[in-house]
C-alpha cells in the first residue's frame, strides 16, 4: 500500500526556541523543519522569533535573516530572490510556493515552513531532486527535428504558433506543483508529475518540433501520464500562475485524437 | 546503484492507457441517461406485481436498455476500481492479483444480472 503515515525515524519532534531580542516591536514566530543527516536524530521543529520591523517583507528575507543573525546552521536553497530561479521552493503555511515571492504578511499567525512534501530530505529545507530532474531529462526537453534549420537563419514560427507556448515556457522547474500532487506522492517513481508533463507538452505544442508522435508514445502509459486525476493541486500551487493540469488535459486529448 | 535516469526510463512506456481512460469517460456519459431511466423505472414499478414487472422488462426496449445499463455499469465499476488499485497498491504481485479479482467479480456480477434480465424477460 501507499504509505500514509510517517516512518518512525521521520516523526517530527519539538526543537529549540530562539526568542526575539528584548524590545522587539512586531514579533512573529517562524516554525521551521530541521533535520541533520549527520546526527541520525529525528527531525524537529525549531522556532525562531523575529522582529518584523527589522525583517524584509518576504519569507525568504526572514530565512536569510535567521541564517545570518540567529542560527547559521539553518540550511535552505536560494539564489535569485525574485522568483526566476526556483531554488527556494518549500512548503509555507501549508502551501508549496517560493519563499522569495511569499509575503510574510500573507501568513496569519506562526509561519510554518517545511521542505517540499514527500521528497527525500538532504538537510533541513533542502530536498533531493535528482529523480525529478531525471524525469525531466527523460522527456527530452529540447527541440528535435530532422529537417535542418534554414542556412544562416533560425527556424521560423508564426505568431499564432509561438503563442501556443505561452503559459509553458515560463515554468522555472521549482517543482511546487509536482510535490503538491497526491498522485505524485504515491507513485512518483513512475508518474511523471505535473511539472514534467507541462514541460513535455511545451515540446509537443512546439510547431518547430518534428517528434510529436514519439513524444506522445513515450508518455502513453497508465503510470507516466494517466495517474493524473485532475486533482488540480498543481495549478493551485504554481507560484508563477501556470496551469499544468490544463497541459496534461491537452496531452490526453491528443492521445484520444491520434487513435482516430 | 542504478542512475536516476535509468530508473526513470525503467521498462519504457506501456504504450497503452488511453483506451482505458477514454472508455471511463464514454461509459460515464452513456450511464448518465441510462441511470436516470433506471431510477425512473424502479420508482414507477414500486408496488407493482411480478406480472407487471415481467411485462415491463419483457418489452424489447426496456430489456435492451437494462442489458446496456448492466454492461456499462460493471465496465465502469471495473475501470474505476482499477484506477484506485493502481493508485494505492504498490506491490506488483498484489496489484495484479487484486485487479484480476475485481475483474472477475465484475464479469460474474454482470453475467448474473444479464442472465436474470433475460430469464425474467423470456418467462
Amino acid at each position: 500500500m501507499a504509505t500514509f503515515t510517517l516512518p518512525k525515524n521521520s516523526t517530527i519532534g519539538q526543537g529549540q526556541i530562539f526568542k526575539a531580542e528584548p524590545g522587539a516591536k512586531d514579533v512573529r514566530a517562524f516554525k521551521i523543519y530541521r533535520w541533520d543527516p549527520d546526527t541520525g536524530d529525528n527531525p524537529r521543529t525549531d522556532t525562531y522569533e523575529l522582529d518584523l520591523a527589522q525583517t524584509g517583507p518576504m519569507v525568504l528575507d526572514a530565512l536569510i535573516k535567521i541564517k545570518n543573525e540567529v542560527d547559521s546552521t539553518l540550511t535552505f536553497r536560494r539564489s535569485c530572490r525574485e522568483g526566476i530561479c526556483g531554488s527556494c521552493a518549500m512548503n509555507i503555511d501549508g502551501l508549496n510556493t517560493l519563499a522569495c515571492l511569499k509575503p510574510i504578511e500573507d501568513v496569519k499567525g506562526d509561519v510554518r515552513i517545511t521542505p517540499l512534501p514527500h521528497m527525500p530530505v538532504m538537510k533541513d529545507l533542502v530536498p533531493d531532486l535528482s529523480q525529478i530532474y531525471a524525469q525531466y531529462r527523460s522527456i527530452e526537453p529540447w527541440l528535435k527535428a530532422d529537417t535542418p534549420a534554414p542556412p544562416d537563419e533560425e527556424r521560423r514560427q508564426s505568431k499564432e504558433e509561438r503563442a501556443k507556448l505561452d503559459g509553458m515556457w515560463e515554468c522555472i522547474l521549482c517543482f511546487c506543483c509536482s510535490t503538491s500532487c497526491p498522485s505524485y506522492w504515491w507513485n512518483g517513481d513512475r508518474y511523471l508529475g505535473p511539472a514534467v508533463l507541462l514541460a513535455a507538452y511545451r515540446w509537443i505544442a512546439d510547431s518547430r518540433d518534428e517528434y510529436t508522435g514519439d513524444r506522445l508514445d513515450n508518455l502513453e502509459d497508465p503510470f507516466r501520464l494517466y495517474r493524473c486525476h485532475t486533482i488540480m493541486n498543481c495549478t493551485r500551487a504554481c507560484p508563477k500562475g501556470l496551469n499544468p493540469a490544463e497541459a496534461i488535459g491537452k496531452i490526453k486529448t491528443l492521445m484520444v485524437e491520434r487513435q482516430g | 546503484m542504478r542512475t536516476p535516469l535509468g530508473r526513470v526510463r525503467g521498462l519504457g512506456s506501456a504504450k497503452s492507457g488511453t483506451h482505458h481512460w477514454w472508455m471511463q469517460r464514454v461509459t460515464s456519459l452513456a450511464l448518465l441517461p441510462l441511470t436516470l431511466w433506471f431510477v425512473y423505472a424502479v420508482i414507477s414499478l414500486s408496488g407493482a406485481s411480478f406480472a407487471q414487472t415481467r411485462n415491463f422488462i419483457g418489452h424489447p426496449v426496456n430489456a435492451v436498455l437494462m442489458l446496456a445499463l448492466i454492461g456499462l455499469t460493471f465496465h465502469h465499476i471495473n475501470a474505476g476500481l482499477q484506477v484506485v488499485v493502481e493508485d494505492y497498491v504498490r506491490a506488483e504481485r498484489s496489484r495484479i492479483g487484486i485487479l484480476l479479482l475485481i475483474r472477475g467479480a465484475c464479469w460474474l456480477a454482470a453475467l448474473i444480472s444479464g442472465f436474470a434480465v433475460l430469464r425474467v424477460a423470456f418467462t
